[in-house]
């Protein structure tokens, strides 16, 4: 009976802002835990592409996982979307920081235009989503993690569980959007006792060699559905003008894209796929940091082509692969009890939305075909082949390595911390690991996947002073005891050597970057109109500053 | 330390039909003044600017796309969000360096506020001007406080860091009250709701003044009050 007054273009298109909203509420919420400052470029003219108006970018991992939690439903009354924040210490211990709850509630808007007003509250709300996520707690923290900790995400679909956050958990309300099936709402709890973990503590140290987690085994490239322009059109509210749909078709048969034109997107065929994929054991906690945005690596200019027919409502299931947890013997991350100055004991519970998890299977492409948008040329187009084979994604078989190192300002993701698999090569995977992208970053010794319970235990060493070895043995050139004169241990908290051989490969400014922000080039071309007409207007000032030169 | 108010119509406002009004006070240190001032106008502005409106035929609209960015404060142990605009931004910096100039050339009190104004341009028949009708206003009370130490300024640095953090929690609380908001606008009414005249996000129409008050706390003795965005001149 609610649905009577909606039509089913409404309800169609309310399902799908409802979708898109959730997606990208676990995209800012996430990227907003990763430690680094996020920028993203405004631009005048549609890129049709943009869900809500707003310039957020898509990391595939995180897209992923959030259509894996949410496995095709949409949050109701009582099955809500958490992203659930945590951090975990070099030594193994892990907490729970934040809960990020979406919910719907019963209390309906009947009156409210779904395509216009709905739409454009759910853009206010990103804003403030946008905004909060830097005022928790949580925020400072994921700064200035790297050293001794590295905070890590997970997504469940199901009941909201608080229980992980300590006593006296405080709660912040991003904001609610009525809607004719419900009123959405998107809060945040968070950890308040975290006296222990002031931040302070842990700026003494110096970087610890660390291990990048690649929890995607058997991963193909980061894919998405192919894309669609957005051609959404909202008209005035007074009654006079109606919304209209260019192209009523399109609609009907594609999606709304769920991002800029800023990704890779590679054909995929039935016929690679000989195996089923491996079974997700488990939810697993991605560390924030050590992904790379799959953009950075992609080529500018997407050119659209019209969608196949996919799986269910264009809502295409990624190819894709996956398997094992981030700890092969604890997938759910819940070290013991903390040592002294560490974590407090943390009861030990039960996995959270456990059921869902084991419930999820990849799903098997069969017969399925993905026409997939090209980048500019068109050679580019990769096929996933027989990565899949004969990988049952062991957790044995993982590369786990957490990038540590600190990523300073102004500098932009650095290739190094790339991981692997996210490398749109084809058998990445196999790839040695210490590939010339280590070069580089001598700070960096990824190990072979360990199959200790803390992976970072081996090497931790919490001594400030030179000379310090990680106990791997990737090294390009050899630690030696560097102690330069006149050095001083004690009142810098950082010794002459140690910076210096911190600082020795510094990352790549952003500036010297080609692709800053991973804005299409064409995005840039666009510009070039604007750009020329301003500087033909200052013509003569260019002319009289040459003359000043002459 | 003062805690956040909020007062319907803050005295010296002209009260305004559905005009509502949002009042926020801090208390920083000298250098934390303009910091303090972008994080609070680039919070409220990111809420209430859209992309750039492109009309197409029978009066439908598309939207471009707004960008945010991230700002770390030097002096405030804070970040804040902003719209990735470099014109917003430069047009809030010059306001709000005014702001703090004037604030210290006062003398040694220290306080004074600056309010956003977003308004709506009514037409006029001549000789009358056009109206400017404001529906929102927000007041940022300031007072600035000189600290002796460099213990003292540490401190200083994170809780005026937390105080920012509440405030950027009411803005969303009064944002997500979706209240009043002026109706999307015909081609032809365009500019009397938004500001048209950056390249690539369209804020609502909105001016910045500020006041000072002086050293005894009544209403303003040295008012100095500079419009940012000008009404249409007479």
């Amino acid at each position: 009976a609610m649905d009577t007054d909606l039509s089913s273009q409404d309800r169609k298109d309310l399902d799908k802002f409802i979708k898109f909203f959730a997606l990208k509420t676990v995209q800012v919420i996430v990227q907003a835990r990763l430690g680094e400052k996020i920028c993203t470029r405004s631009s005048s003219s549609p890129t049709g592409s943009d869900w809500f108006n707003l310039a957020i970018k898509d990391i595939p991992e995180v897209t992923h996982e959030a259509k894996k939690a949410l496995a095709g439903q949409l949050p109701a009354v009582g099955r809500s979307m958490c992203v659930e924040i945590s951090l975990k210490t070099s030594e193994g211990d892990s907490m729970e920081l934040e809960i990020w709850c979406l919910e719907m509630n019963e209390k309906c808007d009947k009156e409210i235009k779904v395509s216009y007003t709905v739409y454009n509250r759910l853009s206010l709300l990103l804003k403030s989503l946008l905004a909060i996520t830097r005022v928790t707690p949580a925020y400072r923290l994921s700064r200035k993690q790297g050293h001794e900790y590295v905070i890590l995400y997970r997504i469940y679909f199901g009941e909201v569980q608080l229980s992980g956050l300590g006593e006296g958990f405080q709660t912040v309300r991003v904001g609610t959007v009525g809607t004719p099936v419900g009123t959405i709402t998107l809060s945040c709890a968070y950890r308040i006792n975290l006296a222990f973990m002031s931040t302070r503590q842990f700026e003494r140290t110096p970087p610890i060699m660390g291990i990048i987690i690649d929890h995607f085994v058997d991963r193909p490239y980061p894919s998405s559905s192919p894309m669609h322009p957005c051609n959404y059109r909202a008209g005035e509210d007074n009654g006079a003008v109606y919304p209209s749909v260019e192209d009523s078709q399109e609609v009907c048969t594609t999606s709304f894209s769920t991002s800029p034109p800023s990704q890779c997107v590679f054909t995929v065929t039935k016929a690679h796929f000989q195996t089923p994929p491996p079974v997700v054991t488990d939810t697993l906690k991605v560390p924030v940091m050590g992904l790379a945005f799959s953009h950075q690596l992609s080529s500018s200019r997407l050119s659209y082509q019209p969608a196949a027919l996919g799986v269910g409502s264009a809502d295409m299931g990624y190819p894709v692969l996956f398997a094992g947890g981030l700890n092969a013997a604890h997938p759910h991350q819940l070290i013991g009890p903390g040592k002294e100055g560490g974590v407090p004991p943390i009861p030990s519970q039960p996995a959270h939305g456990t059921q869902a998890d084991q419930e999820r299977m990849c799903t098997p492409l069969d017969g399925v075909h993905y026409s997939a948008a090209t980048p500019s040329s068109s050679e580019d187009t990769e096929t996933v082949s027989n990565s899949s084979e004969g990988k049952c994604g062991s957790p044995h078989d993982l590369l786990e390595t957490i990038f540590i190192r600190k990523v300073g300002a102004f500098v932009n993701k650095p290739l190094n911390q790339v991981t692997m698999a996210n490398l749109d090569i084809p058998f990445a995977m196999f790839a040695p690991k210490n590939v010339e992208l280590e070069d580089n970053d001598t700070m960096v010794n990824p190990p072979d996947s360990p199959e200790t319970e803390s992976p970072l235990q081996g090497s931790l060493h919490s001594e400030g002073s030179s000379g310090s070895s990680t106990g791997n043995t990737h090294d390009d050139f050899v630690m030696i005891d560097f102690k330069p004169a006149f050095s001083k241990d004690d009142i810098l908290p950082m010794d002459l050597g140690t910076f210096y051989r911190e600082f020795q490969n510094p990352p790549q400014l952003s500036s010297l970057s080609i692709d800053i922000g991973a804005q299409s080039m064409a995005e840039d071309l666009d510009s070039l109109p604007e750009k020329l007409a301003v500087h033909e207007k200052n013509v003569k000032e260019f002319d009289a500053f040459v003359e000043t030169l002459q | 330390t003062p805690c956040s108010t909020h007062r319907r119509t803050p005295p010296g406002a002209t009260p305004a039909m559905n005009c509502r009004a949002e009042v926020l006070e801090v208390s920083v240190e000298g250098r934390q003044v303009e910091e303090a001032m972008l994080a609070v106008l680039h919070t409220v502005l990111l809420h209430r600017s859209t992309g750039k409106f492109h009309y197409k035929k029978e009066g439908t609209y598309s939207i471009g796309t707004v960008g945010t960015q991230d700002v770390d404060c030097d002096f405030i142990d804070f970040a804040y969000v902003r719209v990735s605009s470099e014109e917003l931004d430069r047009a809030l910096r010059k306001a709000v360096g005014e702001f703090k100039d004037a604030l210290r050339n006062s003398g040694s009190d220290g306080m004074g506020q600056i309010s956003l104004e977003f308004y709506q341009k009514k037409k006029s028949r001549w000789p009358f001007s056009d109206e400017c009708i404001p529906w929102e206003l927000w007041t940022i009370k300031v007072n600035v406080v000189n600290l002796a130490n460099e213990q003292e300024r540490q401190i200083c640095r994170e809780k005026v860091g937390e105080k920012l953090c509440e405030k950027i929690i009411n803005i969303v609380e009064v944002m997500n009250r979706h209240e009043y908001l002026p109706k999307m606008p015909t081609q032809s009414e365009v500019d009397n709701v938004f500001d048209t005249s950056l390249k690539d996000v369209q804020p609502y129409l909105y001016k910045i003044s500020y006041q000072i008050t002086d050293s005894l706390g009544t209403s303003v003795t040295t008012t100095m009050r500079r419009l940012i965005k000008d009404t249409l001149a007479l």
